[in-house]
């Protein structure tokens, strides 16, 4: 049942006017960050309040909606989410990947390959990645302006100076098509190289008030040195559960004595290979289950 | 009682039925064109004097009071303009203040009158809602951010294009419109003649 006190998706028609006119600047100059009069939402900061937003602006009612948090269907955050516009816009939901029209995640791209016709919507927490190198709004923005981000190499310089590597796991910064230098929100590096995708790919950060957008097919490339080439790492492990070798795997303590296991980040990629009859080394044995 | 002339048929009607559908979905056909320039869409719902029903889907999907539009020659009307007032509430300006443009591609020239947003905010810039007679997917070629290989679109020129491209990331966009399709063509897209 749609509450029909709120209008279709919640937002006001002005309000997402708005936000459409962000999108479609944010997509005309591909990782540049579009301020926007971000709103209140019915959720705290933090809890995706720009990719719910951004969502709103996209929906029509023929959509389908997956949303993701970290990989999963099924937390908290990700059910709220998908329950609040299954009332506020009547759109189906779903958990399969290939079945969703729009997806919205937070800090993580979904192991199948996504198509023409997908739109990711990110919720991002910090969208300037200069932020932690120069506090000031005022200076990053010129630093854009100039295309001044030296700092930014000083910085994964001083991660090969002390660690011997890039130690930038997640969040790890990438250029756009040449131009701009766009923090890819706190997805882990693994996932870097699935930001160049047949899909839309929209960025929203609520609490900071911006907006920004990858095209289709864009060019972006993770920084990296000539003699420390960028790698997308992971778990050195197969999942427990599915046995996949390939996917990004989170790591699940067991018990208080070291035991511990390693799963599939992504909830429908791991229970669509384990429903193919794919098992790891700790899937129940189907005899004595 | 006196009848106001700009009170009517014309002006008062055309609008979206359904508007947050209809928007909605008018919107996501301009974003699939914005993110893959070339591509045609077509959309339905609104009917602006004068002016083709893709344009007046646009108008009626991003503009508002606080979006100054520029109607160039041959779009001015005054039926066009009661229908903004009414529909939309957008203030009429000269080019140089306009958040959005709408004509035809000779009646919006000279193109360095618009803004193409500032180094510091490149998206304060013009979108221009270029009315023509027919939209096909041939003419000039379309490369870029949005297209995979290459896209085809019938443009009016090449030169403009190459010269808003080296603003970049300055510059402005454009949406074309014939009847009930639209395409866009943003700053980042590099336009060659076949």
């Amino acid at each position: 049942m749609t509450d029909q006190a709120y209008n279709f998706a919640y937002l006001d028609e002005q309000t997402k006017r708005m936000i459409r006119r962000a999108l479609l600047k944010a997509l005309a100059v591909p990782g540049y960050q579009v301020p926007f009069a971000s709103r209140e939402m019915p959720m705290p900061y933090g809890w995706g309040t720009g990719g719910v937003q951004v969502t709103a602006a996209c929906l029509t009612p023929e959509d389908r909606l997956k949303v993701i948090d970290q990989g999963a269907d099924d937390t908290t955050n990700a059910v709220s989410i998908r329950k609040f516009f299954e009332r506020t816009a009547e759109v189906e939901t779903t958990e399969h990947t290939a079945e969703a029209t729009v997806i919205q995640t937070r800090h993580r791209i979904p192991e199948q390959p996504l198509e023409e016709g997908q739109i990711l919507v990110y919720q991002v927490p910090i969208p300037e990645p200069l932020r932690f190198l120069e506090p000031r709004e005022t200076e990053t923005r010129k630093m854009h302006a100039l295309e001044e981000y030296g700092l930014m190499h000083v910085k994964l310089y001083e991660d090969i100076a002390h660690n011997g590597a890039i130690s930038t796991a997640y969040a790890y910064p990438v250029k756009v098509e040449g131009r701009y230098v766009m923090d890819p929100s706190p997805i882990p590096k693994f996932d870097n190289p699935k930001l160049e995708s047949a899909a839309i790919q929209l960025f929203g950060a609520g609490r900071e008030q911006r907006i920004y957008a990858l095209p289709p097919h864009t060019k972006v490339v993770s920084l990296d040195f000539e003699d420390h080439p960028f790698e997308a790492s992971k778990a050195d492990h197969d999942c427990d559960l599915c046995g996949c070798g390939s996917s990004y795997l989170d790591e699940v303590i067991t018990d208080d004595a070291g035991g511990r296991m390693f799963v599939c980040s992504d909830t429908d990629f791991c229970a669509t290979r384990q429903a193919e009859g794919h098992r790891g080394a700790l899937s129940p044995q189907e005899e004595y289950a | 009682m006196m009848r106001d002339d700009r009170l009517n048929g014309d002006v008062l009607t055309g609008g979206f039925a359904d508007a947050p559908v209809q928007a909605a979905r008018a919107f996501r056909a301009a974003l699939e064109a914005m993110a893959r320039p070339g591509k045609i869409e077509t959309v339905e719902g609104a009917e602006g004097p004068g002016i083709s029903t893709a344009a007046a889907v646009l108008l009626l999907t991003l503009c508002d009071r606080e979006t100054p539009i520029h109607l160039a020659p041959g779009c001015n009307s005054d039926a066009l303009r009661h229908w903004i007032a009414f529909h939309i509430g957008a203030p009429v300006v000269a080019a140089d203040e306009a958040m959005f443009a709408l004509g035809s591609w000779q009646a919006l020239k000279p193109l360095d009158r618009y803004r193409i947003g500032t180094a510091e905010y490149p998206d304060r810039s013009v979108t221009l809602i270029v009315e023509v007679a027919a939209l096909e997917s041939a003419g000039m070629k379309l490369t870029g951010p949005g297209i995979e290989t290459e896209a085809a679109l019938s443009l009016p020129e090449v030169e403009a294009f190459a010269r808003n491209g080296l603003l970049f990331p300055l510059g402005w966009d454009c949406y074309f419109t014939a009847q009930d399709r639209l395409a866009a063509v943003p700053r980042t897209t590099k336009v060659e003649a076949l």
